[in-house]
């Protein structure tokens, strides 16, 4: 599904954040887990086509990557709710795109042609599917965090994606929240067999989320790490003494970085 | 200090403060209180210079089917040809330099230098450019509208959030749905802001215009009444006709600015 190759990326005036770093991905759900500034979110960036690598490839589906993908979602921690529009109209926006430019395979996939009748299918499916129905009307700022990360959520999947990208999408709700959305996403997941990175510096979260795990470190990051946690994720998976067990390995790698890097000097870039 | 009276300033309500809005009664209220101290003042000073309101008032009400009515109606076109063109204008340019850094750093020195003077100054210079008619009265207008929409349109999409952009492009959208779905959207309240806040300075400039080098606008009519004519009752008609233009449009903009713009106190 992603084969990134040889890729080098730094920003303008800074030091590379990946320097000939390759990683693949088949399939499934991984988690992306590094301290900030580790260059996390310009992975999902670069995955997401939004930026452009220096050197080397990211291929998705077996084609470069050059420009946002139609078939990927992109799921952001602040949401990226348009506050004008109600949560309806919100979780339509991608469709309304699609329609607005038609199958034309550059913005829009070749075999996607949408009706407005298929819009209102389709919200109206996504709104009840993540519980939202009834703060159809309401806008984003009349609704709670969680609310409003199932709007996107819902914006997102009604685009029938094949990958999700997801960037600390649960950090900032309160734990019950966050736990219940955690939950919601992989059923959702695992129903749409859909491909999914999600980025967070949360141990807990990527212990629960990702059935492999990448991790990053202090940037320039040269290889991909990867640490397999081949589990169910359900709600009781969190009490299980193997969850505890790669909890508490993955701190013990992320100290180890730590201290790796405190004796190299440090300077790179604050990722936020 | 940029143009002359500013009688359109933030008077009532605004939504960034808090403050909730005006309520019709009370508006109604202070217009009363406002021609109670006109009729006072007529009483006591009685003189030709001061006609009562009720004398203002019905002398509007007889001349509007006449005269008064056509220039009225010569006012009221020139100032939304003056809106559409302004907005038409100003708004594209404004979206273009608030989303263009590059764009923006070139031409910000410009309007850093033309905002602020006073285009009620230019009227002689459009004057002589435009000769008579309608044209110089809705340029200068124009022009006034013009800044300010540019300005809050620019400023307000220069500020929308970057992750709001990423999220959008992630769903496909190019330029055009940007611009589309994003840009335009964000920017009407800044449209509506601007257009509310000129708009009594415009009416106050086309004033102005239209004292010279016309023989339709109210201007004229006010001027023609008072200094020419002497018959005061029609010039405070001219007077309060130019109010209403003003009170209106600035309702009306106000109006559609609170329905359209709902969102914003969400």
């Amino acid at each position: 599904m992603i084969a990134l190759h040889g890729v080098t990326f730094a920003y303008e005036g800074r030091p590379p954040v990946f320097r000939d770093f390759s990683w693949r991905v088949g399939g499934g759900i991984w988690s992306v887990l590094g301290p900030s500034g580790c260059g996390k979110s310009t992975l999902l960036l670069l995955l997401a086509g939004l930026v452009r690598p220096q050197a080397g490839s990211v291929q998705i589906a077996g084609t470069e990557i050059e420009r946002p993908r139609p078939r990927t979602g992109l799921i952001l921690q602040e949401y990226g709710l348009l506050p004008w529009a109600t949560v309806q109209n919100n979780v339509a926006l991608g469709l309304r795109i699609r329609r607005f430019y038609g199958p034309d395979g550059r913005h829009v996939p070749r075999d996607e042609e949408v009706s407005g009748l298929e819009v209102q299918k389709r919200v109206d499916h996504w709104l009840a599917r993540l519980d939202i129905g009834e703060l159809r009307d309401k806008y984003p700022g009349q609704v709670s965090g969680g609310q409003r990360q199932r709007a996107a959520i819902a914006r997102t999947l009604a685009m029938q994606p094949d990958l999700l990208l997801m960037d600390e999408p649960f950090s900032s709700l309160d734990a019950p929240t966050r736990e219940s959305l955690q939950v919601l996403t992989l059923e959702l997941c695992e129903e749409a067999g859909l491909t999914v990175v999600l980025v967070t510096h949360n141990i807990e979260e990527a212990a629960f989320m990702g059935q492999r795990i990448l991790m990053l470190r202090e940037p320039p990051n040269r290889e991909a790490r990867v640490i397999e946690n081949p589990h169910t994720a359900d709600e009781a998976y969190r009490c299980a003494g193997a969850y505890q067990r790669a909890c508490a390995s993955l701190r013990q790698r992320i100290d180890e970085a730590g201290t790796g890097s405190s004796q190299r000097p440090s300077g790179g870039p604050e990722e936020e | 200090m940029s143009e002359i009276v500013q009688p359109s300033a933030d008077l009532s309500h605004r939504r960034s403060d808090g403050r909730a809005p005006l309520r019709g009664l009370s508006v109604l209220g202070a217009a009363l209180v406002i021609l109670l101290v006109w009729e006072a003042l007529a009483l006591v000073l009685r003189i030709p210079i001061l006609p009562s309101p009720l004398a203002a008032l019905s002398t509007l009400a007889r001349e509007l089917t006449r005269e008064l009515g056509r220039h009225f109606l010569a006012s009221l076109l020139r100032v939304i040809a003056s809106i559409t063109l302004a907005v038409l204008l100003a708004t594209p340019a404004g979206l273009m330099l608030g989303q263009s850094e590059r764009l923006d750093r070139l031409f910000s020195p410009f309007v850093y230098l033309l905002y602020p003077i006073p285009k009620v100054v230019l009227v002689p210079i459009v004057l002589l450019f435009l000769g008579v008619g309608n044209a110089p009265k809705i340029v200068i207008v124009t022009m006034i509208l013009f800044f300010q929409v540019l300005v809050l349109v620019r400023d307000k999409a220069a500020s929308i959030r970057p992750e709001i952009l990423t999220s959008v492009r992630s769903l496909g959208a190019g330029r055009r749905a940007l611009f589309r779905f994003v840009y335009l959207p964000a920017s009407l309240p800044a449209v509506l802001t601007a257009v509310r806040q000129s708009i009594g300075t415009a009416v106050a400039v086309l004033y102005i215009a239209e004292l010279f080098a016309t023989q339709y606008g109210l201007g004229y009519y006010i001027y023609l009444q008072g200094s020419t004519l002497f018959n005061y009752p029609k010039m405070y008609a001219g007077v309060v006709a130019m109010s209403i233009l003003g009170l209106g449009l600035y309702f009306i903009v106000d109006a559609v600015e609170r329905r359209a713009c709902r969102w914003v106190n969400a």
